[in-house]
Order: structure tokens, then C-alpha cells, then sequence
């Protein structure tokens, strides 16, 4: 409550869901004075209206020095990270340029502003790797055991290692890392509710994965209260319990098909050398793996606790249910249908005897 | 003792002795947990929210209960309304993957059918088990295959009077393979390491542990009940961080059901696996080689070590490995005592 961002507040990535989303949040709240979205892409217009009351500027990572020191920012929301490589714009070269490369630009850019007092980091509980010796449930002080395989966990690494430097070198400002577990609702759209909204869904053969998710509506809610009050630390932000992933495919009505893990990479891979952006091998080691984070320090700083992992699914499912093959209603059906039948039959056996 | 369960049924063929065994079971009632021959029939208490949720629930009709074929009816709803609450999803897992009801309804029944008719397991000191509440249960481990942490975990909640789930704690091993790991999970295993140890004693739960490993279950018949080294004592550690007693576990019997009679180090290596073993019938029998031995299975827990008064001293690593040494030294005067009230390892 200390330090209310009054000046201006720079967000990136703003022609994206969560950054337009939360670029929309932050301007129509008048505790904050002027949001400026920075993104070297135009948004696309199912977000243009959300993006009245902010400013934008177009420009990459490399411009953000002269707009953070143009404004003055005072709080610097970095949400402009790619999850998944998109062969239409550059694939996994684009992606880690972005990811990696973008944040250290702007991270420097950060270093020289003397007015900044907060930055908010996007990242992802896929900085915990992926280990068979993991314990089941990461909390914040958790180390990665291996370097994950997927590029996108291999990048959030690179960052949180880059925000480290960056906290030692300014602990003046006020520095959130935002450790997301994977968006879910019945507006969002990403790669996880892509894989859940097809009829068929592959799965690891032999692998149940532990699984959590964020409703996307709580993601935004704690990235606005993270530019609003001060909450400097690293958080795991997820919906607190588990599903496991064949449960979340019955809960969606869908039918699982498992592969054996090599042909699920090898899969991958070929789809990705098709040109269509797929399931990368970020994807297939949370498959088999799994990832399950302690909230404890989210809830107590924010004193906020979000949607429940099942109750996030169970929006999504609801938002979705055109596509269910086994709906919860068909199957109580053929059990009644199921059930009448026997009984009917014992019945004339025993009028029989 | 409270042993009143037929140690003396000599093993039979398991399908004949599950046909037989159901008409049994009308008779007396609910005092034991049902054996049926199938899993799905043992369901006896649908899962709340499940049923809640749907506001589906197959109703068993009660006009006509006395009826002699409606115990038959009301499993077959039963059965029915299992497989679509497992179908649906409509079941709650926990962070660490353990799936009560699928252990309750279908892993648990079909582990005691080895637990009583194949082992003919007898337990004893089950009332030094906290009824509710956290411990640490430590066993001592061999048997080629981890059977042994199965059986302690199946005796533990067939005669704690809670039916408490006992959550093993095993080798990377288990995780790295595909099924097996997934079964481990569903059945409330997880990886042996001090977070997993400490967040589940924490939140109030039994803990199983076999600071052997591999060193025990992989050891030579020659070698039989001489416990291997406590490794680092970080299950003591764990115990001590979250103050909470230890159970010594003694187990007899499993060692006699795959003697390993030599162990081909290449092979191992080429699979990746700790041993490779060599048992009277394994490999020479192929997939008949895999049947246990039925030998005969004495089961001790003994008095608790309490821990709280040393919660201050889990970094001392004398106080720990003194701990170990004591926890041990327990479990292996148990197995001698254990050893001479059964002097025929594959007697009745």
C-alpha cells in the first residue's frame, strides 16, 4: 500500500490476451495515472477496444530505453513472453529472441531509469525443470534438479536468472516474478486449452500427470494488485489442489489416446517441421512429469486465494462443452439405461424359477 | 492379540477361493473388508461429492431389501455408479497424486488377496500405530521386488481401526518408469525425498520408509534378514524436523519369495536397472518365474520413538545417526524374535 504507482506505468506485450487484458485493467483504475502499452505488434481487433484508455507505442525490447526514460516510468509490467513457438512469426528463433533477449533489453533499460520504482515480471512454474527426482510439490525456494528439455522453460530460466542480476543491482525498486502455472477459463487461449478442446487428446502411455491451473481472470487480478501495492518476492501463482490429466480429460468429456513418449516427441517435432505450432517438448515433459506448486506465500502476501484448480477447469469445461464425446449426462444415462436392463432381466429369470 | 484372521487357511487357487468366499460374506455380515471376484462389486460407500455433484446416484430400492437377490442388485448399482464416477472424473486427487477411492475399491482388495490367502500375513503391535495423526513407519526391505512395502501398507489399513493409508516413500526408480510410477502415485507413493517426507507428516499422515533400498531388496538369499546399511538417516531428519514418532517395522517373509540366488551385474547395467536377479525360477520359468513363493509372513510394528524432545538437534548429525542406529538396531532384534516363532518359512 506504500508506493502507489501515481506517474506512468509501461506494460509490454499488450497485443496479446493477458497483456491487453491487463493494460485494459490498470487504465481504468484512477489510483494509477497513464499506461503505456508498449509491443512492436498491432493488437489484433478482438482486443483494440479493450486498449482505449491506453496509450501505445509500437516498438521492440531495443526501444524500451528511450520510452521508459521518455515517460519517466515509474512501474514496468513485463508480460511480452512467448509460451509456444509460432511458425508464422519466426518460430523457436523469434520466440527465445523475444523471451530472452527482449527481457534482458528491457531489464537494462530498467537499470538506467532513476524514477522506476517497481517492476512485475511474468514467469512460469516451468522454472522448476523437470526431473524425475523432483519432489511432488514445488515451493518458491525449490532449485530445478535438471535443465529442462523444452525451449520455454529453458528461457524462463535465462530470465529469472537475468532479474536476479537485476535485483542486486537496483534493490531500490520493488521486483515481482509472477511463476504462473498454465492459463485456463472459458475465454482464454492457449496451447493447454487448444490440447483440451479437441475431441481426441494424446496422452503419455504409462504417465498420469499432476496438473494444475490459474483461471486467467485470477492472473489478471494479481498482476494488478502486484503494480498497485508492493509485494517484492517470487510467487507461485496456481488454483490450489490437483488433477491429474486423464481426470481433467474425463471431467472435459474427452477420450485420451496414449502414445509412448518417443513418438509423442518425435510427433512433436514433425508437426513443428510442418509449419503448424504444436506441442513442443515443454508440453510432453509436463505430460510426464507433472507440476504441482505450494501457494502458501501468494496467499498470505496478496491475501487473495484464486479459483481452485478444478473449479478453473470446470469454467473452461462449461465454456466448452460443444466438443465433450462422453458428457457427464450420457454416461448417468447408460448407467439408469444399464441398471434397468439388469434388473429387468433377473427379475424374469426369477419369475421363471 | 487381535490376529483372528485365519493364519491357518492353507493357500488355495485364487479364482476358486474369490468364488467361494463371496457367499461367506453374507453371512457375517460387515465385520471384515469384502473380498469379491470383482474389484468393482466391493464399492461400499460411494464417494459424497461425486454423487452430490451429478445429483445421480443409483438408488438401491428398498422395498425390497429382505429379498435374497438384492444384496446382488444393490452391488450391481454400486459397481455401476463406480465406473461412472471413474469415468466422469468425479473423483478428488490429492497434490501427490493419490487417488483414495481407486486404492480403496480396486488396489487394495486385490493386494489382500496376496496380504491373507497367499502369504497368510500375521500382524502384531498394531496398537503402537497412532490412530490419527502423524508417524513415520520404518521397515526393513528385501524381496527382490518391493512386495514387502505393498503387504505393510495393505496390513496397516486392513488393521488400523481407521483403515488408514500408509504413504510409501519410494526410489527414483519407481518414478522413472512409465505405469509403474503412475500406479505409485494413484496409490499414494511418492518420490523419497525430505520435502515429500516432511509435507506429509506435516499434514498428519502414516509415512512409510525403507532407508535400505535398493541395498536391501536386492540382496542375496544368502544374506537373508541381516539388515543393510541406514544410508544418511535423512528419514530420521525428516521425522525429527516435524517432531514426529518412529515406528520400527519388522517383516518376515519376504524374503523367501523371490531368493535371489545370483545377480548378472552386465545385464543390470544394460537395463539400467540396480540388479538383475537369478532366482530358482526366474528367468529359467519366463513370466511363471514372477509367482511369489508363498512362504509365510509375521508382520511386528514396535513401540514409537518419540522425536519431539529432539526437534531443535535434526542438523546434528550424531543425534540423527544415533537415532538410525537405534530405529535399526529395534527392527533387527524384532526379526530374530520374529524368526523363531517361525521356524518353517513356508509352514501354515
Amino acid at each position: 500500500m506504500r508506493s502507489r504507482p501515481t506517474g506512468s506505468v509501461v506494460v509490454t506485450g499488450v497485443s496479446r490476451f493477458l497483456g491487453a487484458h491487463v493494460a485494459a485493467r490498470l487504465a481504468a483504475d484512477d489510483r494509477i495515472g497513464r499506461v503505456v502499452g508498449l509491443d512492436p505488434h498491432a493488437p489484433p481487433p478482438e482486443f483494440a477496444h479493450l486498449l482505449d484508455g491506453v496509450e501505445q507505442v509500437r516498438g521492440d525490447a531495443g526501444s524500451a530505453s528511450t520510452v521508459i526514460a521518455d515517460l519517466e516510468a515509474e512501474a514496468v509490467v513485463h508480460l511480452a513472453l512467448i509460451t509456444a513457438p509460432d511458425q508464422r512469426h519466426g518460430g523457436r528463433a523469434a520466440m527465445k529472441e523475444q523471451n530472452v533477449i527482449g527481457t534482458m533489453q528491457l531489464l537494462a533499460a530498467c537499470q538506467q531509469a532513476p524514477r522506476l520504482r517497481k517492476l512485475v515480471m511474468r514467469s512460469s512454474t516451468a522454472a522448476y525443470g523437470a526431473s524425475f527426482r523432483d519432489p511432488a510439490v514445488f515451493t518458491e525456494d525449490t532449485e530445478p534438479r535438471e535443465v529442462p528439455r523444452g525451449g520455454f522453460a529453458r528461457d524462463i530460466l535465462d530470465i529469472e536468472g537475468y532479474v536476479r542480476g537485476f535485483r542486486r543491482r537496483r534493490p531500490d525498486v520493488t521486483a515481482t516474478v509472477l511463476r504462473f502455472a498454465p492459463f485456463i477459463g472459458s475465454n482464454a487461449d492457449t496451447t493447454l486449452t487448444r490440447y483440451f478442446a479437441r475431441p481426441v487428446v494424446p496422452t503419455v502411455l504409462g504417465r498420469d500427470p499432476r496438473l494444475q491451473f490459474l483461471h486467467i481472470e485470477d492472473a489478471l487480478e494479481i498482476v494488478h494488485r502486484s503494480v498497485v501495492d508492493d509485494h517484492a518476492g517470487t510467487f507461485n501463482v496456481a488454483g490450489a489442489g490437483v488433477l491429474s490429466l486423464s481426470q481433467a480429460i474425463r471431467r472435459a468429456g474427452r477420450i485420451p489416446v496414449p502414445v509412448l513418449e518417443p513418438g509423442l516427441s518425435a510427433a512433436s517435432n514433425l508437426v513443428r517441421n510442418l509449419g503448424r505450432s504444436g506441442y513442443g517438448l515443454d508440453q510432453v515433459d509436463l505430460f510426464v512429469h507433472g507440476r504441482v506448486v505450494d501457494t502458501t506465500r501468494l496467499v498470505e502476501e496478496f491475501d487473495y486465494t484464486p479459483r481452485s484448480t478444478a473449479d478453473a477447469f470446470d469454467d473452461f469445461v462449461s465454456g466448452h462443452r460443444g466438443g465433450a464425446v462422453l458428457a457427464r449426462e450420457q454416461l448417468a444415462i447408460a448407467e439408469r439405461a444399464i441398471l434397468d436392463g439388469i434388473r429387468q432381466a433377473r427379475a424374469t429369470v426369477q419369475e421363471k424359477a | 492379540m487381535n490376529d483372528d484372521h485365519r493364519p491357518d487357511r492353507p493357500p488355495r487357487k485364487s479364482t476358486r477361493k474369490a468364488a467361494r468366499r463371496a457367499p461367506a460374506q453374507k453371512t457375517n455380515g460387515t465385520v471384515r473388508p469384502t473380498i469379491l471376484p470383482t474389484t468393482e462389486f466391493v464399492v461400499d460407500s460411494p464417494s459424497t461429492n461425486g454423487a452430490a455433484r451429478n445429483g445421480h446416484k443409483a438408488p438401491p430400492p428398498p422395498a425390497v431389501l429382505d429379498h435374497p437377490g438384492d444384496v446382488w442388485d444393490d452391488r450391481v448399482a454400486r459397481g455401476l455408479a463406480f465406473l461412472r464416477r471413474r469415468l466422469a472424473g468425479d473423483y478428488e486427487v490429492d497434490e501427490f497424486g493419490f487417488d483414495p477411492e481407486l486404492t480403496d475399491k480396486v488396489f487394495l482388495p486385490l493386494l489382500r488377496l496376496l496380504y491373507r490367502d497367499w502369504f497368510r500375513t500375521e500382524v502384531y503391535g498394531v496398537e503402537n500405530l497412532p490412530a490419527n495423526g502423524p508417524a513415520l513407519v520404518v521397515g526393513n526391505h528385501s524381496g527382490t521386488v518391493a512386495l514387502d512395502a505393498l503387504m505393510l501398507a495393505t496390513a496397516l489399513n486392513d488393521r488400523t481401526p481407521n483403515h488408514r493409508h500408509l504413504r510409501l516413500l519410494g526410489a527414483d526408480l519407481v518414478f522413472r518408469m512409465p505405469i509403474v510410477s503412475e500406479l505409485a502415485r494413484k496409490s499414494g507413493g511418492t518420490v523419497a525425498c525430505n520435502p515429500d517426507a516432511e509435507r506429509l507428516l506435516r499434514t498428519g499422515e502414516l509415512v512409510g520408509v525403507f532407508p535400505e533400498g535398493f541395498k536391501g531388496v536386492g540382496k542375496q538369499y544368502a544374506q537373508r534378514y541381516k539388515l543393510q546399511r541406514f544410508g544418511r538417516g535423512g528419514f530420521v531428519s525428516a521425522a525429527l524436523r516435524t517432531g514426529t514418532p518412529i515406528v520400527p517395522a519388522a517383516i518376515v517373509g519376504a524374503e523367501e519369495i523371490y531368493p535371489m540366488l545370483a545377480d548378472i551385474k552386465p545385464l543390470a547395467r544394460l537395463l539400467g536397472l540396480p540388479y538383475f536377479p537369478v532366482t530358482p525360477t526366474f528367468p529359467w520359468l519366463g513370466p511363471l518365474g514372477m509367482v511369489p513363493l508363498p512362504s509365510k509372513w509375521l508382520i511386528e510394528f514396535s513401540a514409537p520413538i518419540p522425536t519431539a524432545h529432539l526437534q531443535d538437534q535434526a542438523d546434528d548429525p550424531l543425534v540423527v545417526f544415533n537415532l538410525a542406529d537405534q530405529v535399526r538396531e529395534t527392527i533387527q532384534q524384532t526379526l530374530h524374535t520374529l524368526l523363531e516363532r517361525r521356524p518353517d518359512p513356508f509352514g501354515r
